[in-house]
């Protein structure tokens, strides 16, 4: 497949954080991508490409594969059809869409940090406070709110210096407040690690303005292309309704947002109220967790 | 001093002890305590067809435990039937066969309780040689895959996304625990060795506050255990494996104790103890 270069004259500067994404060869490339169960189909025919410093998002109804897709390209599912092509030794950190930690296991944040890699205490105590929960270090995972635990689970993925971040609904069980919040603390890290970014997303109204590619999924690859691209697309709007138009219009009142740059949890609701519009419109769910 | 066999049965005992308590972990973790047992009943088979082909007991139980452990891991791939169905199917249908089959060959004499509920006071030189040789290999190689399988243990896709092969850990963790179930069949015996790795790991849970001290805790309570359970079994003239695991249920009692202790305090001092909404 074609790996076609967006803009050969951008380059991340050196050693700065880069604010304006450069994308560079693919980290991870899918091609074809199909997985079956049995008889049935559960994605066919996805063409998938994710470079440093981008942030692909794959949206889609329910039951529609993106986990699944997600699971193909890390290699958890094996393939039934077409290949994944990755840059040799890309470090991942993967966020999964569900992790129950059984309460038989004495587990606390900091001992979750190093689950899959030995980190100093130094590493830790900064991805810690990276993803705003210092004081959390010694509470138990159980323990952890639903907001608590998915930033707890981010900085496990982080504390990995991953050149591929893979976020499985990182804002699921999360209130309405908690996840902007929780996707400023991501479209941050992509500007401060200058990493690709593959998420997993429902909210379709945050998402769209945080994300340089939007894939469409729904068994197959619908649409994709920019958020823009994707949202006037009448593929999208036939599987999105009037969700979808929610999302339009946000979409283009949402470039505005206020990164703190020592990453710190932003509570404020004044530099957040804009997001609540959508929040009231009927047409936008999840309505219920908002509270 | 090996020379009394109290000794002997003591040095072997805590032997054991020390092995299952950090494995017992793992089974407590991965829920597994049923296919531990089963893994266990099994060994019964293994037991007769030892006899039948003549090698080493230690050598066939550890085969059949093995060769049983992955049937499973097979069949459940297969999904013909839920896992705990499985389990009663390959459980009890191994002992049985077992049984049978001890009974076919008219020829040797066992000691058909010796090996159901163990003979801890008939622990000989080379049996302490195969526990702390096997037990030291054992202990050795889940050191090495600690971490994986630690991680396949909170999330397999976890694990296999960020590349530690979750299957091959676990594959290890089979051929373990068929390694800890030979030699710990002649302490407690094929039907008691699952209370071995749970009990001691379960009274564990309590105090620890991490993975590797419950581990070790564990294997520190299951000695104790194995010495309260023996002296007491001399003392009052029990059958030496049922004491020992009697001894572990009542250390995992006093754990319980402790909790309610701590639970009642923390009622009385609502303030301090008091925890955030449930967990999501």
């Amino acid at each position: 497949m074609q790996v076609k270069s967006l803009d050969d004259g951008v380059q991340v500067p050196a050693g700065g954080a880069a604010a304006v994404p450069a994308f560079g060869p693919p980290l991870i490339q899918a091609s074809g991508l199909g997985v079956r169960r049995g008889e049935r189909w559960l994605v066919r025919g996805v063409d998938l490409t994710i470079r440093p410093g981008e942030i692909v998002t794959l949206i889609g109804p329910n039951g529609s594969g993106k986990s699944t897709t997600v699971k193909a390209l890390l290699g958890i599912l094996p393939l039934s059809e077409g290949s994944v092509a990755r840059t040799p030794g890309l470090s991942i950190g993967y966020l999964p869409q569900r992790l129950a930690i059984d309460w038989t296991m004495p587990l606390t944040v900091r001992r979750l940090m190093t689950l899959t890699g030995r980190h100093g205490a130094t590493e830790v105590a900064q991805a810690l406070a990276e993803v705003g929960i210092p004081h959390l270090a010694d509470a138990p995972v159980q323990q952890l709110s639903g907001g608590e635990f998915q930033r707890a689970l981010l900085a496990r993925a982080l504390i990995r210096r991953p050149a591929l971040l893979v976020l499985d609904e990182p804002v699921q069980s999360v209130d309405f407040v908690g996840e902007i919040a929780l996707y400023e603390l991501i479209h941050g890290i992509r500007e401060r690690l200058g990493c690709g970014i593959l998420m997993i997303s429902h909210d379709l109204h945050i998402v769209m303005g945080k994300t340089d590619t939007v894939v469409c999924l729904n068994g197959h690859v619908c649409c994709s292309g920019t958020p823009q691209a994707v949202t006037e697309s009448p593929e999208y709007r036939a599987l999105f309704g009037s969700q979808a138009a929610a999302a339009l219009a946000i979409y283009r009142h949402d470039h505005d947002h206020v990164h703190l740059e020592d990453g710190s949890v932003v509570h404020d609701h004044d530099h957040n109220h804009r997001h609540h519009h959508p929040h009231r419109d009927p047409g936008v769910e999840r309505g219920g967790d908002a509270g | 001093m090996l020379d009394d066999f109290f000794t002997r049965a003591l040095i072997g005992g805590v032997g054991v002890a020390l092995v299952a308590g950090p494995l017992g972990c793992f089974i407590v973790w991965r829920r597994m305590a049923y296919f531990g047992d089963t893994m266990a009943h099994s060994a019964l088979l293994g037991v007769a067809l030892a006899l039948l082909l003549e090698i080493h007991i230690t050598a066939g139980v550890f085969a059949i435990a093995a060769a049983v452990a992955f049937a499973l891991l097979l069949l459940q791939r297969q999904q013909v039937l839920p896992t705990d169905a499985l389990l009663g199917i390959l459980s009890h249908s191994t002992l049985a066969l077992g049984l049978v089959l001890v009974a076919f060959m008219a020829w040797v004499r066992i000691d058909l309780i010796g090996y159901l509920f163990g003979d801890l006071l008939a622990v000989s030189r080379l049996d302490i040689a195969l526990i702390y040789g096997g037990g030291v290999a054992v202990l050795a190689v889940l050191a090495a895959i600690w971490r994986p399988l630690l991680a396949a243990t909170v999330s397999d896709e976890l694990a296999a996304a960020e590349a530690l092969h979750p299957e091959r850990a676990r594959f290890v963790f089979m051929i373990l625990m068929a390694g800890v179930i030979a030699i710990a069949m002649k302490i407690v015996g094929i039907l008691l060795i699952t209370s071995l790795l749970v009990i001691p790991a379960a009274t564990a849970r309590r105090f620890a506050g991490g993975p590797e001290q419950m581990a070790l805790l564990a294997a520190a309570i299951g000695a104790v255990a194995v010495v309260l359970g023996l002296f007491g079994s001399l003392e009052f003239d029990t059958p030496s494996g049922p004491s020992v695991v009697v001894a572990a249920l009542c250390l995992f009692l006093a754990s319980l104790l402790r909790l309610a202790f701590r639970r009642r305090g923390a009622g009385q001092l609502p303030p301090r103890d008091a925890q955030k909404g449930p967990a999501g």
